[in-house]
């Protein structure tokens, strides 16, 4: 077994996200609070698009839990993405616990108007 | 475990019982204020001999408007999560609309043994956390025996 699989394996939290589409793409939101700049990873495999984070929190210790409504330590989420979506122009900010991640549409997929012509 | 009853019932009864029991203790702390199982932020709580460590998960916050305060024993995080919702004119569909928004409150009571001046919150990756300190135990100290001789 693998170190991805063995990965896939670990129980996970799916994290709330918000998904909007406009014209020139779609913008995703997820909430990952606890997870640091560089326990997050996304990938994109195919046109499967994989959020993955680790909780990291600031424990003294000793510390006994008495009260635990995030109980697991890692957030995961996948998606699958249309074909008209531009995987290579995937832009990611993340701030505070949420991750924005914009996909725009590949530039054939963009609305166009098409004029009719009237004979 | 078998309880004392006042009425011996059937061991269907009894059996249901545990299970009631069972159940009873999986569910933590029953509260007034509902379950707060899905609420908003969610919150961890644990105890090391010094200290009350608190965690709420507040994603996205600005931690300018988050409001802690202490009042009798109770610990209350309150603040507002403004939606991310696009621009009108980007004419923009939702699909997927899961994350909270709007205001929030949630209360944690604290034990008696702590100290709520000294209290620290941090806000860092989306969490806020709260470190409440349990008052120093008496320090031993050696009283000084003044003379009785009064001018």
């Amino acid at each position: 077994m693998n170190d991805t699989v063995a990965k896939q394996a670990e129980a996970a939290m799916i994290p709330p996200v918000d998904v909007f589409e406009d014209a020139a793409g779609i913008t995703l939101y997820a909430d990952l609070p606890g997870v640091p700049k560089d326990k997050l990873d996304l990938q994109l495999e195919a046109d499967t698009l994989t959020i993955e984070g680790e909780v990291a929190l600031d424990v003294p210790e000793g510390m006994d839990a008495t009260h635990a409504e995030v109980s697991l330590p890692r957030y995961r989420r996948s998606f699958t993405l249309s074909r008209e979506l531009d995987t290579g122009k995937v832009s990611a900010e993340f701030r505070d616990g949420v991750l924005k991640l914009r996909i725009p549409k590949a530039e054939h997929a963009q609305p166009r108007k098409i004029e009719i012509k009237v004979a | 475990m078998m309880a004392r009853t006042l009425f011996p019932r059937d061991l269907f009864a009894e059996l249901d019982r545990l299970q009631r029991d069972m159940q009873q203790r999986i569910d933590l702390t029953p509260s007034i204020r509902g379950l707060g199982r899905d609420g908003f932020p969610a919150i961890n709580v644990g105890g090391t001999p010094q200290s009350v460590e608190i965690y709420a998960f507040a994603p996205g916050v600005d931690p300018a408007s988050l409001d802690v305060q202490v009042e009798k024993g109770v610990l209350t995080i309150a603040s507002e999560r403004k939606p991310d919702t696009p621009q009108p004119d980007a004419k923009a569909t939702p699909h997927i609309e899961e994350r909270f928004a709007g205001r929030f409150r949630r209360v944690v009571s604290l034990p008696d043994d702590v100290d709520a001046a000294a209290i620290e919150a941090r806000y860092r990756n989306g969490v806020l956390h709260i470190s409440v300190p349990r008052q120093q135990a008496a320090q031993p100290r050696r009283i000084q025996i003044q003379s009785g001789d009064q001018p």
